[in-house]
């Protein structure tokens, strides 16, 4: 209780000092929310159309409905797969018709219906990378009543490179920000720890110990950190909204990571206290 | 209880703080370090304190060596050791009572046990009216008053005091010698550390070791220094 009383006690002490540390924190971490944001909403865009991958199996005409469905269940238990859907003969004429509606004459004068009947395999989310889906297509393609698999090839491999150089540029950039916020949050709680040195020096003089000198300071950063976090975390929200109302319909982040957001700001906040701290009992005590 | 044998700091410079210097004060004594300003006074103090790390020889104070201390030993050793500086140091958001109170918090004893020792160590620098006041509330001696308090919080065995009576009027430099006399009549040793002549001429019969330009030159305890 001592320690969170002081934190407290000195956080009250230096209103100024306290509120420059949270916009401080806040406006460094707000860089990394907007930054989530994007990134976020990036992942849910390719997921999207990842979601549309699947390969298609065009079946023999002669191949029965009976074993078609025995076929359909056993695809479904490849671990690649999410499910296969059956598109019949009718179906895929019907299909056809509807979507392509310039050709709607010449559907309705055919006396017989040159379509294939097919199964639409999609992917699990883990498995749309170029080489499981042609895997999977290669597989389907192999049973005797399939006449051929395919699968948008040139699409699938652009989204997996996307994919990659979003990944690659969200890891880079995020990295980027977080140290950005880490160097700002060191020397945010470091002025407050400079602030205070007087008052270091004098609990040293008395006898107290780098722990107990430490504690109320490492709670002091921690909740500077949240307490930054949580500004920012409103800051990315005002901003999510308003693009919401005036540009684009956005996804909110998720809780995940608006959870690990905030740890991380408390996280940094302590730890930039503990190595402010510690720098200043090493500068005031030679042993 | 503080032995300084053959003690040299230097901070880098061309000459030494401190030079060579030796003395011994015993249990219960009280000595006068005297000189001129930057002659090596508080860094004396500081080195006893073990704030200071000697660039050779050793300080040894109770049981700890400045050669063998550990870092975790250094509150213990503090807490032995109390020190008065001349611009008192008081935390100034902090009460009279709580300047005192916050050395023995450090230190881990209960509430219940702080309030009434807080209470004698008022009534015994002949403060116990002003315990509410925030140092700028206080008179300089006032404050000098809870240096002391403070410094005698956790019963230390010597009692260092760097100019204590610097910042202070004639009166008020009475009263404070006047308690450090008393405490050193209790059995604490106390080590001084002043310029004013007028001081030492008024105390004839306390030991004076004087330093200049860092090294030790007259000893009363010892005579002159070679």
């Amino acid at each position: 209780m001592r320690p969170l009383r002081e934190a407290l006690a000195g956080m009250r002490r230096a209103p100024v000092l306290t509120f420059l540390s949270l916009m401080a924190i806040g406006l460094s971490v707000f860089s990394i929310g907007l930054f989530a944001l994007t990134a976020h909403n990036i992942d849910v865009a390719l997921s999207n159309v990842e979601g549309r991958v699947e390969v298609v199996a065009y079946l023999r005409d002669d191949a029965s409905e009976e074993l078609i469905e025995i076929a359909r269940h056993e695809i479904e238990s490849y671990p690649e797969v999410q499910a296969a859907r059956y598109i019949s003969k009718v179906e895929a004429l019907y299909e056809a018709s509807r979507e392509l509606t310039e050709f709607s004459d010449v559907y309705s004068d055919l006396e017989v219906n040159p379509l294939p009947a097919s199964l639409e395999i999609s992917l699990r989310p883990d498995f749309r990378t170029p080489s499981d889906v042609e895997a999977v297509a290669d597989r389907v393609s192999t049973d005797h009543f399939v006449e051929e698999a395919r699968y948008g090839r040139e699409w699938v491999d652009r989204i997996y490179s996307l994919r990659r150089v979003a990944g690659g540029a969200a890891t880079i950039l995020g990295l980027s920000f977080a140290l950005g916020a880490a160097l700002l949050i060191g020397i945010a709680v470091r002025m407050s720890v400079l602030a205070r040195a007087r008052e270091i020096a004098i609990m040293q003089i008395v006898g107290a110990t780098d722990a107990y000198i430490r504690r109320p300071f490492l709670i002091e950063g921690l909740l500077t950190g949240v307490g930054g976090g949580l500004l920012a975390l409103a800051m990315t929200f005002g901003a999510y909204q308003a693009v919401e109302r005036t540009l684009v319909s956005l996804a909110w982040l998720p809780d995940l990571w608006t959870t690990a957001g905030l740890a991380f700001a408390g996280l940094l906040g302590m730890l930039a206290a503990d190595r402010a701290v510690r720098r200043e009992l090493r500068r005031l005590d030679v042993y | 209880m503080v032995q300084l044998r053959s003690v040299t700091k230097s901070f880098g410079g061309s000459s030494a703080a401190v030079l060579d210097v030796s003395f011994h004060l015993k249990k219960g004594e009280f000595a006068f370090l005297t000189g001129a300003s930057g002659a090596g006074k508080t860094t004396i103090l500081k080195l006893v304190h073990m704030l200071d790390r000697p660039t050779s020889g050793e300080v040894r104070v109770s049981r700890y060596s400045s050669s063998r201390i550990r870092r975790r030993d250094l509150p213990d050793l503090r807490r032995r050791v109390g020190y008065v500086f001349q611009d008192f140091r008081l935390l100034e958001n902090l009460t009279a009572e709580e300047n005192v109170a916050f050395a023995l918090q450090v230190t881990g004893i209960s509430k219940a046990k702080i309030g009434p020792r807080v209470q004698k160590l008022l009534n015994q620098v002949g403060l116990a009216a002003r315990a509410r006041a925030l140092p700028r509330e206080l008179s300089g001696g006032e404050q000098q008053r809870v240096a002391v308090a403070r410094a005698l919080a956790n019963e230390p065995l010597v009692l260092l005091a760097d100019e204590p009576t610097g910042n202070l009027d004639e009166r008020a430099s009475a009263g404070v010698l006047g308690l450090f006399q008393r405490i050193n009549a209790s059995g604490t040793s106390v080590l001084m550390a002043t310029h004013d002549s007028e001081i030492l001429r008024r105390h004839r019969n306390v030991r004076v070791i004087e330093l200049e330009q860092g090294r030790l030159v007259f000893d009363s305890a010892g005579g002159t220094a070679a």
